[in-house]
């Protein structure tokens, strides 16, 4: 690839969705982005990037910013946040709440909707605590094709391998064909939506816990820190905060600090999550 | 160490298994039908068992109700491994009393996802 075209298509991909590609992961831009080339009737990358410089609001800049994220999810993933949801922090914030009797949880990089509906799962499986709550659970993605997915709770017999126990698989889903599909009432307690975060996020309102994992991993610096910022604009001052396992606000932002004792989890500086100490 | 019994009638498969087992910190010890995976769970009950459902001369089925009556038997965690892939299949195997249940092809990271929600991985 001409280093003129991978200058342009990594700029092109950091201004979209703030994914950063080094000069060493050419390659995967080769790789990805050839098969993308070949379904628009291109020849090769040269022929790709110089349609998206003729016209940059098409089809094929959705399709490539696409095949460049890492989509990659799975029901549960890390385990150990989802038990710390179940045993702080929803307790703690159900009493913080007792008044309103209302939870608003956002999956905010849902991929293909193992993370909300692990979420959804979760309540499900706890319902007899939670009766006369409400919790919306908003998720979204940046891909329009993966929130379609994510909405169709379909997944092949792979992905429900991945992360979630058997009982659950039998308890909540249906065969159809060579898929699994989640079960409409877990579906109906998610709303889908499209959303980049290099947008600020005040349209979606405020929020009590944000799931906000393994996105952050694939930004520069500064693009960290003013997706962090959004977030804190928007998280309540007693929400709670998710990130991945190889993400953190050291360094970052001074907007968030860690919550002593349970890792992972993140609360506003100008404020103090309402957990339950684990 | 914790020992991990692979039963099943493909070699290949066994082998495969094996690999992935041991990369997860057991000793394994194989077998290839229901009546040779009884034999060596008399002989030393395993910690775990990857099982195969259809064998000749005796299935994963029977073999898991007989282990199931052994003294200790109980406390052996069992996942399934096999291509009976649906539900009426996986219903009546955890009815029997397997813990998990993985559908052919696995892959190392499905059997670690199994091993770690049964608490058999550290
Ligand atoms: C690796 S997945 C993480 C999924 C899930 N949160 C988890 O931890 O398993 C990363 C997701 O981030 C999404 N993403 C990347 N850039 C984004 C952006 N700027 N705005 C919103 N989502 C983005 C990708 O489309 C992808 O689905």
């Amino acid at each position: 690839m001409k280093l003129e075209d991978f200058d342009y298509l990594s700029r092109l991909l950091k201004e979209r969705s703030g994914l950063v590609v080094t000069k060493d992961k050419v390659y995967l831009l080769e790789t990805r982005l050839t098969p993308v080339a070949r379904r628009h009737g291109l020849k090769d990358l040269d022929e790709l990037v110089q349609t998206l410089r003729a016209n940059r609001s098409d089809k094929l800049l959705i399709d490539v910013t696409e095949a460049m994220t890492t989509n990659e999810s799975l029901f549960f993933r890390d385990t150990r946040p989802f038990d710390l949801f179940k045993a702080s922090v929803l307790p703690g914030l159900m009493q913080a709440r007792a008044g309103q009797r209302k939870l608003r949880i956002w999956s905010a990089a849902c991929s293909s909707g193992q993370e909300p509906y692990s979420l959804a799962i979760l309540l499900k499986e706890n319902q007899a605590q939670l009766s006369g709550w409400r919790f919306d659970i908003v998720a979204t993605d940046l891909s329009k094709e993966i929130v379609a997915k994510a909405k169709s709770g379909l997944y092949t017999q792979f992905e429900v391998q991945r992360g979630l126990p058997i009982q659950l698989l039998v308890k909540y889903f249906k065969q159809t064909g060579d898929k699994w599909q989640i079960d409409a009432g877990l579906r109906s307690m998610v709303q889908y939506g499209e959303f980049n975060l290099l947008t600020h996020p005040r349209s979606l309102g405020q929020f009590d816990v944000i799931f906000c994992r393994n996105v952050l991993i694939y930004f520069d610096q500064p693009t960290k820190r003013q997706v962090l910022d959004g977030l804190a604009d928007v998280l309540t001052k007693d929400g709670v905060l998710y990130l991945g396992g190889a993400e953190t606000v050291l360094g970052v932002t001074e907007r968030f600090k860690p919550i002593p004792g349970l890792r992972g989890l993140y609360q506003r500086s100008d404020g103090e999550a309402a957990v339950k100490a684990a | 160490m914790k020992t991990c019994l692979v039963v099943d009638d493909s070699r290949v498969i066994r082998t495969v298994a094996r690999k992935i087992v041991e990369e997860l910190g057991f000793a394994v010890v194989e077998a290839e039908d229901g009546v040779v995976a009884l034999e060596k769970s008399r002989e030393a009950l395993p910690d775990a068992v990857l099982l195969d459902w259809n064998m000749p001369n005796m299935d994963g089925m029977e073999y898991m109700k007989a282990l199931r009556a052994l003294p200790g038997g109980e406390a052996v965690r069992i996942v399934f491994c096999t291509t009976e892939n649906d539900m009426r299949h996986i219903q009546e195997a955890l009815a029997e009393g397997a813990d998990e249940y993985i559908m052919k092809p696995f892959d190392a990271e499905i059997v670690k996802t199994k091993f770690d929600l049964l608490g058999l991985t550290e």
